[in-house]
């Protein structure tokens, strides 16, 4: 029962969204034409997923934020880790990653295109930028919030050099990771428009693109609930982590 | 004659251009329970992290057993004056990570399980094993340090202000408690201190530190045989020795204030 009202109440906001919708088509501020209503683009949901090949653009897309999304942590969480260490590193390469990370990925296109061609690699490749910017800087942001105290502590108790690695900094450290993780998860998806700019025939943002060429609002909201719900499902999966695993934290990932 | 255990030789820090000890020289003997009293900013931390091997002197040594500090080690507990309770671990798991480190290797199962036990119970923290250090309240935190520090069985105890954040109640609490441990367990400590009382009710010996650059200003020995309880707080002597060592320790403050 109390699992079912918690469900509700976390559908509630969407309720309230999908009021508003309707309640703006209505009103007749915007053109119908120019605003489809809720069932509509429910409806073309349906018939997408239908279709077959929907299917396989949502594959794609998934499969392009998961491999930029992992690449880029796979790079950002020692980089950030080193950085967030060391305050010269910190003072070296904070301007710098900072400078990189403000570049909007869609300027990065032609360059990524001259480089890398219009393959996967590219796209994956725009991908990776976005995660690893976003999730370094949370990384050694937060790296460099951790209380010399405990390892104080743990060399007082004899521990050598290796076992404060492993059992202080290492537990230490996952909690940024999981914060980078989600921050670059966003990231990751709010570029993948950008990124399947690069010549894709298939995947979330060609279709998006492909129905604004012939302006097919219906398909363009379709799209981008789509996006929307798999970005949340993904979020929520690394929120169920945290709560998992940093159960011990003041205030964990809400 | 006991013996001496540690000592302070000459001992002076400066960091830049400020000194913070200088020329600082006493003993602690094996068993003794020494109090540092003096004003906050003096340098007090500073001397305790020479010991513990966190900092070394500008000049003069620190001798341990003879030879000089040259780092921290598990023969020396330090009780922070942050706690630094291991947030990440449960009551339990704070207590037993010194016992878990390699070396600690060849000790069996069984008799971690049982230090573990008697520290749980000792410090009353047995309904809190499984707790997450983010619930418990600051005495409990407080107990947990020292549980995590007693169980790694050093042969030292240094402890800075640990009952400073302490209601009035809690910190007696823990006052008794804390000499019950050092009772049985012979250990030789030295405590950092704001509390005059405190230090009269816990030591054995109670140095005096100046405002800014720490010196020794006085060297008192508490004349009172352990165990002792809170009757000692109306003895004659515990009253004449609190208020010498108030006024002086009065005077210091007033110098550091004077001094930012
Ligand atoms: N690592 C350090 N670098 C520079 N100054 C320090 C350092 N550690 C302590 N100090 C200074 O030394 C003085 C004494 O500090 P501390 O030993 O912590 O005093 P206490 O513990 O008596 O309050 C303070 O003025 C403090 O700012
Ligand atoms: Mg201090």
């Amino acid at each position: 029962m109390k699992w079912l009202a918690g469900g509700l109440w976390r559908l509630a906001p969407f309720v309230f969204v999908i009021a508003i919708w309707y309640l703006v088509r209505w009103s007749g501020l915007v053109a119908p034409g120019l605003l489809p209503a809720p069932h509509e683009v429910a409806l073309t949901l349906v018939a997408l997923l239908r279709g077959g090949s929907y299917l396989l653009d949502i594959w794609l897309s998934v499969q392009r934020v998961l491999l930029g999304l992992v690449f880029g942590m796979i790079l950002a969480v020692p980089v950030g880790f080193m950085i967030g260490w060391n305050k010269q590193l910190r003072r070296f390469f904070d301007p710098l990653i900072n400078f990189f990370r403000a570049l909007p990925p869609i300027a990065l296109i032609p360059l990524v295109i001259v480089y890398l061609g219009i393959g996967e690699v590219a796209k994956v490749a725009i991908l990776f930028y976005a995660s690893f910017f976003a999730a370094v800087i949370v990384m050694y942001e937060g790296m460099s919030q951790i209380s010399p105290i405990y390892i104080k502590v743990s060399r007082t108790l004899g521990a050598s050099d290796w076992e404060i690695f492993a059992k202080v900094i290492v537990p230490l450290t996952l909690p940024h990771v999981l914060t980078a993780a989600r921050v670059a998860l966003g990231v990751a998806w709010a570029t993948l428009v950008a990124a399947e700019l690069v010549a894709a025939q298939h995947g979330l943002g060609a279709v998006i693109q492909n129905a604004s060429s012939f302006f097919n609002l219906k398909v363009i909201y379709a799209g981008i609930i789509t996006i929307g719900f798999f970005a949340l499902l993904m979020d929520s999966l690394l929120r169920a982590l945290s709560r998992r695993f940093l159960a011990w934290q003041d205030s964990h990932a809400q | 004659m006991k013996d001496i255990k540690v000592q302070f030789r000459g001992v002076s820090k400066t960091y830049g251009a400020l000194e913070v000890v200088q020329n600082v020289t006493f003993d602690i003997a094996e068993g003794d329970f020494v109090s540092l009293v003096g004003p906050s900013g003096c340098g007090k931390t500073t001397l305790m992290n020479m010991l513990a091997g966190f900092t070394s002197p500008s000049s003069g040594e620190v001798l341990l057993e003879g030879r000089p500090v040259t780092g921290p080690g598990p023969d020396r507990g330090v009780m922070f004056q942050e706690y630094g309770v291991f947030p990440w671990l449960t009551v339990e798991k704070n207590i037993r990570f010194g016992l878990n480190l390699s070396m600690h290797r060849g000790m069996p199962r069984a008799e971690k399980d049982q230090i573990v036990e008697r520290y749980l119970e000792l410090m009353r923290l047995k309904d809190f094993r499984n707790a997450w250090p983010k619930n418990l309240s600051g005495g409990m935190r407080q107990r947990l340090a020292l549980a995590r520090a007693y169980a790694a069985n050093p042969h030292f105890m240094l402890m800075d202000e640990p009952f400073g954040a302490l209601d009035a109640q809690t910190r007696s609490d823990m006052h008794d408690l804390l000499l019950g441990i050092m009772q049985a367990e012979r250990k030789t400590a030295l405590l950092i201190t704001h509390s005059v009382d405190e230090a009269i009710y816990l030591s054995n010996r109670v140095l005096v530190i100046s405002a800014r650059p720490s010196r020794v200003l006085e060297e008192v020995e508490i004349p009172f045989a352990y165990p002792r309880n809170r009757d000692l707080l109306d003895d004659p002597e515990f009253i004449r020795l609190r208020r010498y060592l108030r006024d002086l320790v009065m005077k210091q403050y007033a110098d550091q204030q004077a001094l930012g």
